[in-house]
C-alpha cells in the first residue's frame, strides 16, 4: 500500500483496479464491431487510450511505463499506419487502390465485409497510441518558466 | 424537435459562461457541457456513431486541459481597446450571418430529399462492402482516402506536439 505513493488516494486505486479492464474490454468490443453496430475504428481506440490514462491518473507514471512504454506506443502507432497502407495497397493487386478484395461473408457476422474490420483494427492501433502520446507529451514535459529575454 | 431547440440553448448559455467566468476550472467544466451537449445532439439527429466520437474525445480533450494547462500561472489580459474589440466583432458576425442567411435559403428543407450519392449508398452498401453499419462502410470504403489523410493528420499533430514541447532542440 505504502509502497506507491504517487498518484491518487487508496479509494480510487481500488475503484481503477476494478474498472479499467472493462474500459479496455469496451474499446476492443467496439474496434471489433465496428461493421456491424455504431462505432468503428476511431472511437474504439480513444476508448483504449482513455484506459490508459485511467491508469496513469491514477497510478501515476511509473505503474503506466511499466505497462506502456514509449517504444511500445511509437511501436503501435507505426504499426497501425504500415497495416493501413499495406491493405490499401494490396488493393492494387486486383484492381485499384483501397479495393475491398477480400470475400464479403454473410452480413450480421464477425468475419464479414472483407477488409474493413482490417482497416478498424488499424486505425484504432493508430488513434489510440497517437492521443495517448499526446497526452504524455503534454502532461509530462512541461516549458519551463520564462526567466528573462530569449 | 423542441428538446433540439433547448439543447441548442443550453450549449449556447454554456459557452457564454465559459468565456465570461474568471475561474480556470469553472470554465473548462462550462466547456465540456458544451461538448456533452453537442453529443446529445448528434444522439437526438439519430447518428450514434458521431455521438459516441463525441463523447469520448470530450472527455480526453477536458481531461488534457484539466491536468495539463490549469496548473501554469496564464497570463490573463483583461485591458485593451474593448469598445473597438466589441464593435469589429459584431460587424463580422453580422456579415456572416447576412451570407449564411443567403446561402441556406436555397438549400432543401432539412434531411428531406435523400440526395444521389447517399442513396445509392443506402441502396447498394450492403450489397456491395458487406458490412451493416453504413458509417462504416462509407468511411472505410467509398471514401476511404479521407480516413488516410485523417491518420495523416493525427501523426502530424502528434509530431508538432513533440517538437514544441521538447527539451533537446529548446536554447537556454
Amino acid at each position: 500500500m505504502a509502497k506507491n505513493q504517487e498518484g491518487m488516494t487508496l479509494i480510487v486505486k481500488t475503484i481503477t483496479r476494478l474498472t479499467v479492464g472493462l474500459i479496455l474490454l469496451f474499446g476492443i468490443y467496439i474496434v471489433t464491431h465496428g461493421h456491424i453496430s455504431p462505432g468503428g475504428g476511431f472511437a474504439g481506440g480513444a476508448i483504449i487510450a482513455l484506459s490508459f490514462i485511467h491508469i496513469m491518473l491514477a497510478f501515476g507514471k511509473e505503474v503506466t511505463f511499466k505497462k506502456m512504454n514509449q517504444s511500445v506506443m511509437s511501436f503501435f502507432e507505426s504499426v497501425g499506419a504500415i497495416m493501413f497502407i499495406t491493405f490499401a495497397i494490396l488493393g492494387i493487386g486486383s484492381g485499384y487502390f483501397f479495393l475491398n478484395f477480400m470475400l464479403k461473408g454473410k452480413p450480421f457476422k464477425l468475419f464479414s465485409s472483407g477488409l474493413i474490420p482490417l482497416y478498424n483494427l488499424a486505425i484504432c492501433l493508430k488513434v489510440g497510441a497517437g492521443l495517448f502520446i499526446i497526452f504524455v507529451i503534454l502532461v509530462l514535459l512541461k516549458i519551463p518558466k520564462k526567466g528573462g529575454e530569449k | 424537435m423542441l428538446e433540439l431547440q433547448l439543447l441548442l440553448i443550453f450549449m449556447i448559455i454554456g459557452a457564454i459562461i465559459a468565456v465570461k467566468e474568471k475561474d480556470l476550472l469553472s470554465s473548462v467544466i462550462a466547456v465540456g457541457t458544451v461538448g456533452l451537449g453537442l453529443s446529445l445532439v448528434f444522439l437526438i439527429l439519430k447518428a450514434p456513431d458521431l455521438a459516441i466520437v463525441q463523447l469520448v474525445v470530450e472527455i480526453l480533450v477536458i481531461i488534457i486541459l484539466i491536468r495539463a494547462t490549469i496548473r501554469r500561472d496564464l497570463p490573463f489580459s483583461t485591458s485593451g481597446r474593448w469598445f473597438f474589440n466589441t464593435l469589429v466583432t459584431f460587424v463580422f458576425i453580422g456579415v456572416f450571418l447576412v451570407f449564411i442567411y443567403l446561402y441556406i435559403k436555397d438549400l432543401p428543407q432539412f434531411g428531406q430529399p435523400i440526395m444521389k450519392i447517399a442513396q445509392r449508398f443506402i441502396a447498394e452498401g450492403l450489397r456491395e462492402t458487406g458490412a451493416t453499419n453504413l458509417v462504416s462502410s462509407v468511411i472505410l470504403d467509398y471514401r476511404a482516402y479521407d480516413t488516410l489523410g485523417e491518420a495523416t493528420i493525427l501523426f502530424t499533430a502528434v509530431m508538432g506536439v513533440l517538437a514544441v514541447m521538447r527539451k533537446v532542440g529548446r536554447k537556454k
